[in-house]
């Protein structure tokens, strides 16, 4: 990659926490800004060059018809195309209305649903456009972004953890809290990278990262109902800011028709 | 540090001797390493007072199940093993093993950063002695000794406890490492209702004893510990057969029970983490920005890792069925080969810490036809 590369960051369905993340890694955001020329942000700066681009962050999932235009446009724009976070990678929180009556949504949240134009779906970048590389998280982590980056600019593989959250609990010492205290916790079926927050306060693993490569959702949604919880407890801890991934909505998809049967 | 206990060193101190054990060892520079409530489990941590041990407390465990119980009695030691091991203080689980700055006069190499601090293990079992014999093997047994490990394991003062109840999930009798501490401790204690019979297992216990007000143990001091320690055996239910075991996992490599534990298995880590003689690591380059400063990190890693067995061109170990095998095979069989021993000691963690509940005796009875 040249010296130098230019830098776009695009938003479509979010909440920003990605991009802030960026914003918040603080004494590493002046290397970056040294590292890359900061081309597009319109988060963070008014100076908005036109492309291409050498790297382009999308944050958001796709979830307008304008949306899923704008997303060929970023592609044809860009050499290398990064998503960051759960909505990008995986539909996003936004993506429950993919089991649900999107218009019934728009009834109940908007006094004039008229003016809202909207597909039925959210759906992640990677369905619409070739991705080549996903940054998981909800939000990122700043340091794994700041890692993509400088492996980018070194011509090198990133180095992100592929493996569980298991793992990074394990190496802070953190007791299993599934072993310990009986709480379902997605934790072994999530990709690592926040470094395992969640369990060292005594809350299972929400699967912000999305699903680890490889693993064994059915496993655990069947230990679990196994060990005593009912199958629609279960739905809503796959369907989260992940639910949408194909391995957790399998896994949700599954568990509620073992509640739909009355299992 | 690893001599043979004799009847001739066997000591009585009263209970309030504990307290004065662990003040000489941290007048002597050493951080105390014992067991202690945090998490809803026991574990391992520094501790400066007998207030921090698990006075009073057991722990109740299952296959995927563990919990904290009260004792009917005021035991600091009335407990199995919990969620951590020693291995953590000997290997720990992130270490820089270098560090490399780029300057004027090329690139300035130099060796890891990390102390290595002298600890005192408070409460070692006999499994965990077994554990730290088989990792001693490991990092410093063949040609390429490791430093980090090295300078730990010598300077380690170790203080066995032997157990006086059995948990549902051990079987050390299966392995014959326990539950009697019989090498590999600087002092060996057995916990009395009144006090503590200590044995002496090398010349720094010796010095040390010396320096409490301890006295040549009585016989009946000496039967009541005998007795104690009986109660631990008795207690044991979960076997492993290891009759044959290395031909009986390596002919039975296309087993259909191997597909059968896949379906159930996370591929989470959870066993090797937990197990105290699960040594694997990667290692990897970690840069600043600039690539201007470098740290080699090495970091726990784990044969259920999907990246763990990639090589050049893909994967050797492409799906659960293979890495359960990998693990429980190495364990049990190939590392008998490798390092002349089996891998397991028979402390159960792997059962207990298993969040799907996987019991590796019952996978190896599957294995050898008998019914679970």
């Amino acid at each position: 990659m040249a010296d130098r590369p230019k830098l776009a960051v695009f938003k479509f369905a979010s909440c920003d926490g990605c991009q802030l993340s960026l914003l918040d890694a603080e004494d590493e955001l002046l290397a970056v800004a040294g590292a890359v020329d900061i081309a597009f942000f319109p988060e963070a700066s008014s100076r908005m060059l036109p492309g291409p681009y050498d790297i382009a962050l999308v944050e958001g999932s796709i979830t307008t018809a304008h949306d899923a235009e704008r997303i060929l446009e970023v592609r044809k724009q860009s050499r290398f195309l990064m998503t960051i976070g759960a909505c990008a990678t995986a539909g996003g929180i936004q993506a429950l209305r993919n089991w649900g009556d999107s218009a019934e949504f728009l009834r109940a949240v908007y006094a004039r649903p008229e003016y809202i134009s909207t597909l039925t779906t959210s759906t992640a970048v990677a369905d619409h456009v070739a991705v080549d590389f996903e940054l998981r998280g909800c939000p990122i982590n700043h340091h794994q972004l700041v890692e993509v980056l400088a492996s980018l600019i070194a011509g090198r593989r990133p180095r992100t953890p592929t493996h569980s959250v298991c793992l990074d609990c394990k190496r802070r010492g953190t007791v299993c809290i599934t072993v310990a205290q009986g709480i379902p916790c997605l934790g072994p079926v999530t990709q690592a990278g926040c470094g395992a927050i969640c369990p060292a306060y005594d809350r299972g693993c929400y699967g912000c990262y999305g699903p680890v490569k490889q693993g064994n959702s059915e496993g655990l949604g069947d230990h679990l109902v196994a060990s005593g919880h009912h199958p629609s407890d279960l739905v809503p801890l796959f369907r989260n800011f992940n639910g949408y991934s194909p391995e957790f909505r399998a896994e949700s998809d599954r568990l509620a028709a073992r509640a739909a049967q009355g299992d | 540090m690893t001599a043979n206990a004799s009847t001739e060193s066997e000591f009585f101190f009263a209970r309030a001797g504990l307290q004065q054990l662990i003040d000489v060892l941290r007048t002597r520079g050493y951080k105390v390493v014992g067991p202690t409530i945090d998490q809803g489990a026991i574990i391992y941590d520094e501790i400066a007072s007998v207030d921090q041990l698990p006075q009073g407390w057991t722990d109740q465990q299952e296959p995927g199940q563990y919990r904290l119980e009260r004792r009917n009695d005021e035991a600091w030691f009335g407990y199995v093993v919990g969620p951590h091991s020693w291995k953590r203080y000997l290997f720990p689980p992130l270490a820089t093993v270098s560090v490399a700055d780029k300057t004027a006069a090329g690139w300035q190499m130099t060796s890891s950063p990390d102390p290595s601090p002298k600890y005192a293990f408070l409460g070692v079992r006999a499994c965990e002695l077994a554990a730290i014999k088989i990792q001693d093997r490991v990092f410093l047994g063949g040609a390429y000794v490791d430093p980090i490990y090295r300078d730990r394991r010598e300077q380690a003062f170790v203080i066995a406890v032997n157990c006086t109840m059995a948990g549902t999930n051990c079987f050390c009798t299966s392995m014959n490492t326990g539950p009697r501490c019989r090498t590999g401790f600087d002092l060996a204690l057995t916990e009395l209702p009144d006090g503590f019979l200590i044995e002496v297992g090398s010349d720094s216990g010796s010095e040390i004893v010396r320096e409490l007000q301890a006295r040549v143990a009585e016989l009946a001091e000496s039967q009541a510990a005998e007795q104690a320690r009986l109660q631990a055996e008795l207690q044991i239910t979960k076997k492993l057969d290891t009759t044959d075991i290395r031909n009986l996992l390596l002919t039975n490599l296309e087993h259909p029970r191997w597909a059968d534990v896949a379906t159930r298995c996370l591929s989470c880590t959870n066993c090797t983490m937990v197990c105290p003689t699960c040594f694997c690591t990667s290692v990897s380059e970690v840069s600043d920005l600039q690539g201007d400063h470098v740290e080699r990190h090495r970091q726990w890693d784990s044969c259920f890792n999907l990246d763990f067995s990639y090589m050049n061109g893909g994967n050797v170990r492409n799906d659960i069925r293979s890495r359960y095998r990998q693990w429980l095979t190495h364990k049990l069989a190939s590392w008998i080969d490798q390092f002349g021993s089996s891998g397991c000691v028979g402390c159960g963690r792997c059962i207990t810490w298993c969040p799907v509940a996987i019991d590796l005796t019952v996978e190896v009875a599957a294995i050898r036809g008998e019914t679970p």
